[in-house]
């Protein structure tokens, strides 16, 4: 038997780096990843970044207009806003993600496990989740924060996290269950269980991996929703509460009074949060066209 | 068709009854009510004494068996309670708030579907070119401004413009019909801009996936005018899927009302919601969240309902 005889294995089509493909397809999902890229950066070093003390108060500079020394203009406080801003991505970021990541987590096992199992586990989780499904999205995270009330570690506080985590659970496990519901007939599943597999194991080891597609979409989109819930949780004064500097929070209260004097105080903020969360929603609608080749034309 | 509409009437039950359990056992998770907020809220000094006299009144002692029973034999009689807060029914809490909420929930939608049709129709048929960049853009950015930040730019707007604002009470449509709209468009245009920017990419996804239907090209094949293809053959099947999520985002108008309210201070529906969330007005909190889940559910119904009428396929199967 001659090696040789093979044929030699056709040459394949030079793989461009997948960074650069999403870039060339999908030109302004790219540009929204950088806004996402510098907001981190400003979260993350908000220390170095921010040319203020966020909390400093300053009654020299009450509602200061825009300056070369208060790019944002200055609070009721005489706070400096740009720097408020800077420390409020963190704020942001830090709430956005934890609860993104434990809702989407959740509701994706949920919806795999319902799948998977089918029959009477598929129906309770299902009731589950359309008895969840009732509340609108603000309206489940004020019930959680009534029921739960402050409760701050590390300056955070968690049950806002969850607050903000639990609406996202039941519309990730729709979709996940949606996408499960397909792959459970796979081949490949029904030879994990005839080697014997335990339950756990093939969720975990299988099918998740292969429903990693909506759940990343799913866990993008949903930062972008859970930075406008927290905005709008601290808005009403039931989200995070001076003086941690947060978008939602510096247009609340007598932010509204400065309508006319100062209505820097208004603008920047909103924009802020408007721009962080059009970025999330962005990316994940450009990573959806991306990742799905059926939108492909 | 009956047979389909009882089925779903009877499966709405479930659902109700389960919210009805979860909200009352979420509630009480965690010690501390009304009665603090109430005494102690200013920092007052109330004796411990009159605190268990106010819970008893309210029956917050009683076994929490006991408070779940009455909650849901309230529920089966209709009865919603007294709120923890004023001593008034819920009902009627809600029913003098319902009108002005309502109204702008309505008013809302108009704007919203008005805009969404010719949005999501055009970014579809001019698929790929800067137009369709443009609505998404303008969808997105409706998915992605908060209202209520929007709100207040539409106040800002008005005060550079024409030195006015909206005034802080509410003027019945009844009364004056002219100012009650002036009013109360704003509010409704914060909130519909984003029910606008679902409707329309909903509108724009299910036409793309219309317009690659066989019938279209038959339509086309036989030489029926463009126009008519787009009007009668296309949006028509899909406008279909574009009910539901017009009908579920009117049920979960509500969201935007919470903060939007705020904003125009308008005393709705949504300032009642987040006034008993911070105030623990447990009774208050149930009665809204039953409410808002029934209509949520009444909404899919005649949704599904709609849909079946149009769509005989899924009457039959």
């Amino acid at each position: 038997m001659s090696v040789a005889a093979l044929p030699s294995a056709p040459t394949l089509p030079r793989r461009r780096s997948v960074v650069i493909d999403f870039m060339r397809q999908q030109p302004l999902g790219a540009i929204s990843f950088v806004v996402i890229v510098v907001m981190m950066f400003a979260g993350v070093f908000s220390r170095l970044v921010a040319p203020y003390d966020p909390l400093d108060i300053d009654f020299a500079s009450i509602l200061g207009p825009p300056s070369w020394e208060h790019w944002g203009g200055t609070d009721a406080f005489g706070r400096d806003i740009f720097s408020r801003i800077i420390w409020g991505s963190r704020t942001a970021l830090v709430i956005g993600f934890t609860s993104s990541l434990l809702g989407s987590s959740i509701g994706a096992i949920l919806g795999i496990t319902s799948a998977y199992f089918g029959g009477r586990i598929d129906d309770w989780i299902q009731r589950f989740v359309d008895i969840l499904l009732a509340f609108p999205i603000i309206v489940l995270a004020l019930v959680v924060v009534a029921a739960l009330r402050k409760f701050v570690i590390g300056g955070i506080d968690v049950n806002l996290i969850y607050a903000i985590a639990i609406p996202i659970i039941p519309r990730v496990a729709r979709v996940v269950r949606a996408a499960a519901l397909s792959i459970r007939t796979m081949p490949y599943v029904d030879a994990a269980r005839a080697a014997g597999y335990s339950n756990s194991r093939i969720i975990f080891r299988h099918m998740a991996p292969n429903v990693v597609a909506p759940y990343l979409i799913m866990f993008t989109a949903f930062i972008a929703q859970a930075i406008l819930l927290e905005a709008s949780l601290s808005f009403l004064g039931l989200g995070v509460t001076e003086p941690t500097p947060a978008w939602g929070l510096m247009l609340s209260g007598n932010a509204a009074d400065f309508y006319r004097e100062a209505p820097w105080m208004i603008l920047f903020p909103g924009a802020a949060i408007s721009l962080a969360v059009f970025a999330f929603n962005f990316f994940g609608d450009s990573l959806r066209d991306w990742l799905d080749p059926r939108l492909r034309s | 068709m009956l047979r389909y509409t009882l089925n779903r009437v009877l499966l709405m039950i479930p659902t109700l009854i389960g919210v009805a359990v979860l909200v009352f056992f979420m509630l009480r998770v965690i010690p501390g009510d009304v009665v603090e907020v109430k005494l102690r809220g200013d920092g007052g000094a109330v004796s411990q004494e009159t605190i268990e006299m106010e819970r008893h009144r309210l029956g917050l002692d009683k076994p929490l068996i006991y408070q779940f029973k009455d909650w849901m034999v309230g529920l089966a009689t209709l009865d919603l309670g007294t709120s923890m807060w004023t001593d008034r029914p819920v009902t009627e809490e809600i029913a003098i708030r319902l009108e002005l909420s309502l109204q702008v929930a309505i008013m809302a939608s108009f704007i919203a579907v008005l805009l969404a049709v010719p949005l999501g129709t055009t970014a579809a048929l001019m698929r790929g070119t800067w137009i369709d960049y443009a609505v998404r853009i303008i969808t997105i950015g409706g998915l992605s401004i908060p209202s209520f930040w929007f709100g207040m730019l539409i106040m800002i707007t008005l005060l550079y413009l024409f030195n006015w604002l909206p005034p802080i009470t509410f003027t019945p449509i009844y009364v004056d019909p002219l100012a009650n709209l002036a009013q109360l468009v704003w509010p409704a245009l914060a909130v519909g801009y984003r029910y606008c920017a679902v409707v329309a990419r909903m509108i724009r996804s299910s036409l793309l996936e219309v317009l690659n239907e066989d019938y279209i090209r038959t339509a086309r094949a036989k030489g029926v005018y463009e126009k008519l293809v787009i009007s009668r053959h296309a949006l028509r099947n899909a406008l279909l899927p574009a009910i539901t999520v017009i009908g579920i985002e009117f049920a979960f108008l509500i969201g935007g009302l919470v903060v939007t309210e705020q904003v125009f201070n308008l005393n709705g529906i949504g300032m009642l919601f987040v006034q008993s969330v911070s105030r623990n007005d447990f009774t208050l909190i149930q009665g809204m969240v039953m409410l808002i889940a029934a209509f949520y559910v009444a909404i899919n119904l005649v949704v599904d309902l709609l849909y079946a009428v149009f769509d005989p396929r899924i009457r039959y199967t």
